[in-house]
């Protein structure tokens, strides 16, 4: 390559400025290689498609506003007595981390719209993942061989959760001192090492002098760490998987359709990171979030109503606030199920979702590498899951603020409580039942489409008086979009019997896949779509249908 | 007098001079004990005393009883105090407008001259709390910081760190303080209304109170300074998550499917 542009370089003359900068690098780095192979990589075109950008975006502002806050914040519980700018604070006692947050929000230049923008990213963050994460599951993006970048999205949205939470635990406020504690209950709950446990954490006894401190390393350097490598591992494989796309005319599983990363997609990319930075600031700038001030700093003895994490947070709140109390003694030593049973439903309903893909493929046996996105209708069992795994989180995120429901609604406490209870275990089935409904009726339409077109809204009057609505036939590119979808057979086990008659032995887990695979495929969860027979059949002769 | 002389030995002497005595001391009593006790039916005490009386069979006897010796249907008020029913009646909370979980703040529609009647008539029926005087409650010489800090140990576990209320059991709350007479703050520290339990002077001194109040109208009241932008009703994370969703993330979607509508159609070289 460089031997070509030399030769250029001769016949005419010196080349441009920018040339002569490009060549020296691609001689030492290998750019133009690089360049070439990526740089009209392609794109596709999607709203749903800029979620996980709103993600990434989010997150380096996270990183950007997490820095310049650190320059004033001090991570330290040495106990000072406040003498700043914010007058009903004055002569309190609080801890060096409290003092400087409301340093930061008072006495700091732009400290407080740089809080509020940090802690607003966050929570849009977290929600963006969230979203995300559902686009990819309603879609069946998470398919092969994408099942890995699922692991590594999924990953991140735990991390991210974590790092929020020892983040909102740094001002060390009434709010998050709370927050600290019930983590210390939770630790504690844990039998056996439980006491050891939190002993080791807190270094002592509740609260100590060392958690902040440590929630301080483990927030600004160990997740963020962790999560900026499984970030740009999660872009790489997007980069080295291509995109997705829905289906459409001209999309295959083996093209991507639509536009080149240069420049279009770039500048695209680029004006959005400016508009998600200019979103989030308005709001920074327009809403209070936190306002520690008007909390207090956070004494043991001291506690509020309403004392809740932030959202992301809210559904392990709410499994801890709906479980009954109970307790065993057992040799002197208390086993607590009251906070024991909901930190063990809480990973579990995060793993839930989070192996879905396995699950998923283990039952269909669909081993194929796909690139087209289902849509979800054409998954109702898929589709179900995803609405009933919603359905128990947004009850548990109900539970988690129950209180606020209560007074806002003018409600009982405890009826609210029974409600989430019960809606835990049954909310989830009924959600499921009536997704997968919605979405047979939507393949009953498509078919209907298919095969006798779209309702035009014209009504015709036959010559002995009849009155149909004309309807208009769809066109090539619609009649694929709706029929371009799969339609496997379930699984089934085969005969009983083996060849000589002699009954064959089958595990129970085969068993159990040839069961699941029928709620997938089997007759009716599926609605046919219509055969080009049947749809010659219809569309010959009577144009009217 | 020697008639009296010879019957001093009789049978029934002790008990005349005893009736005797009695009726000098009783007539002495009468002629030199304050002379207000005989006009008594005229001061404005009493007056005050006899129309609250009307006013109290006309809005509470129906469930306090005539007499507010209480019935199943409503607490005695004997010994409450006029703190008490400036407090209730003050606040709207009284007369009641239907049976529930709790009796909510609503319109008042008494004048202050009529509560300060039936005040003054459910004062007399046995001693309570009397209203605070506007300096008990007023900001001069109050330490806010030392309120805030008095509040969150005593109060913010209902009522919310700056007083936004929560919720109890079985559908009662704490109410808010945003925009709650002063006055009636101290009332209710001094009288402990329906499920809060009362402060009284042997647990938060009459300058604890004040300090209270004071954080309070500081804090949480037309005139607070919310340096951070919209308070969000100062509920905290739930409000925010609430408000990052909507505002936020809905914002964000919205620009999303807006950039994505603004395609570019590749140009054919």
């Amino acid at each position: 390559m460089s031997n070509e542009t030399s030769a250029t370089t001769t016949r005419r003359g010196q080349a441009p400025r920018g040339e002569r900068i490009a060549d020296w690098a691609d001689g030492r780095l290998g750019i133009y290689s690089l360049a070439k192979s990526n740089m009209r990589k392609i794109f596709p075109d999607h709203w749903s498609f800029m979620l996980g950008e709103i993600c990434l975006y989010s997150f380096i502002i996270i990183i950007l506003t997490g820095v310049y806050l650190t320059l004033f914040f001090h991570p330290s519980m040495a106990e000072v007595t406040y003498h700043g700018s914010y007058v009903p604070m004055h002569g309190i006692r609080m801890t060096q981390a409290f003092e400087s947050t409301l340093d930061i929000s008072f006495d700091v230049r732009g400290g407080l719209l740089i809080r509020q923008i940090h802690h607003w990213a966050a929570l849009v963050f977290l929600g963006a993942m969230m979203v995300h994460m559902m686009r990819v599951f309603f879609t069946g993006a998470f398919r092969k061989p994408r099942e890995v970048n699922w692991l590594f999205g999924f990953l991140l949205l735990v991390l991210g959760m974590f790092t929020g939470f020892t983040g909102y635990s740094l001002p060390d406020d009434l709010l998050s001192g709370t927050g600290v504690r019930f983590i210390e209950g939770v630790i504690l709950a844990m039998p056996l090492v439980g006491s050891y446990l939190q002993m080791f954490i807190f270094g002592g006894e509740f609260p100590g002098h060392d958690i902040i401190p440590r929630f301080f390393t483990v927030h600004v350097l160990l997740l963020p760490g962790i999560m900026l490598g499984l970030l740009v591992a999660h872009l790489i494989l997007v980069f080295y998987h291509k995109h997705t796309q829905f289906p459409g005319a001209g999309k295959t599983n083996k093209n991507v359709v639509g536009m080149p990363l240069l420049p279009v997609y770039m500048a695209k990319a680029g004006g959005f990171f400016f508009l998600v930075f200019g979103v989030i600031s308005v709001i920074a700038a327009v809403a209070s979030i936190n306002p520690v001030w008007a909390i207090g700093p956070y004494r043991p003895d001291q506690v509020s109503t309403g004392a809740q994490p932030d959202w992301y947070m809210g559904f392990a709140e709410g499994l801890v606030r709906v479980m009954p109390g109970w307790e065993w003694d057992i040799w002197g030593h208390t086993i607590n199920f009251g906070v024991l049973i909901p930190i063990l439903i809480f990973p579990l309903v995060l793993v839930a979702i989070a192996v879905y893909p396995f699950v998923e493929s283990w039952v269909t046996g669909d081993k194929r590498e796909h690139h087209i996105l289902d849509r979800p209708r054409n998954a109702p069992t898929r589709t179900g899951f995803g609405v009933a795994w919603l359905t128990a989180y947004l009850i548990m995120l109900i539970g988690g603020g129950n209180d606020l429901w209560a007074t806002h609604f003018h409600l009982s406490l405890n009826a609210l409580t029974w409600f989430v209870r019960i809606g835990f275990f049954v909310g989830p089935v009924v959600a499921f039942i009536v997704t997968k409904r919605i979405c047979l009726g939507l393949q009953r339409r498509d078919r209907d489409k298919v095969l006798h077109g779209r309702e035009s809204g014209i009504i015709k009057r036959l010559p002995h008086g009849e009155f149909i609505e004309v309807h208009e036939p769809l066109n090539q590119e619609q009649l694929h979009t709706l029929t371009q979808h799969d339609q496997p057979k379930p699984f089934e086990i085969g005969p009983e019997v083996d060849e000589n008659g002699v009954e064959r032995k089958v595990k129970r887990t085969t068993k159990l896949r040839a069961k699941l695979s029928k709620g997938y495929y089997g007759e009716d969860n599926v609605i046919p779509k219509p055969t080009p027979e049947e749809y010659k059949e219809i569309t010959s002769g009577h144009g009217h249908h | 007098m020697k008639k009296l002389s010879a019957r001093r030995r009789h049978p029934l002497a002790a008990l005349v001079v005893l009736l005797f005595a009695l009726a000098v001391t009783g007539g002495l009593y009468a002629a030199f004990a304050p002379a207000d006790k005989a006009q008594a039916d005229d001061t404005a005490q009493s007056l005050a005393i006899k129309e609250g009386k009307k006013l109290f069979a006309v809005g509470c006897a129906s469930c306090h009883g005539t007499g507010g010796q209480g019935t199943s249907d409503g607490p005695s008020l004997v010994g409450v105090g006029a703190a008490a029913v400036d407090f209730q009646v003050g606040t709207g909370r009284m007369p009641a407008q239907q049976p529930g979980a709790q009796v909510p703040r609503k319109k008042n529609i008494y004048s202050q001259a009529e509560i300060d009647q039936l005040a003054a008539y459910v004062a007399s029926l046995g001693a309570g709390p009397s209203v605070p005087g506007k300096e008990q409650y007023s900001k001069d010489g109050a330490d806010i910081a030392k309120g805030g800090e008095l509040f969150r140990t005593n109060c913010a576990q209902c009522h919310n760190f700056t007083g936004k209320g929560g919720a109890l059991t079985n559908g009662k709350f704490a109410p808010t303080l945003e925009g709650v007479d002063p006055k009636h703050i101290y009332e209710a520290m001094e009288t402990g209304p329906q499920n809060m339990p009362s402060f009284g002077d042997g647990s938060l001194s009459p300058q604890n109170k004040k300090d209270i109040v004071s954080y309070l109208g500081a804090v949480n009241s037309d005139d607070t300074p919310s340096p951070g932008g919209l308070g969000l009703g100062g509920l905290g994370p739930v409000s925010e998550g609430l408000f990052g969703w909507i505002a936020g993330l809905g914002a964000l979607i919205a620009v999303a499917i807006w950039v994505a509508a603004r395609t570019t159609k590749a140009k054919k070289s």
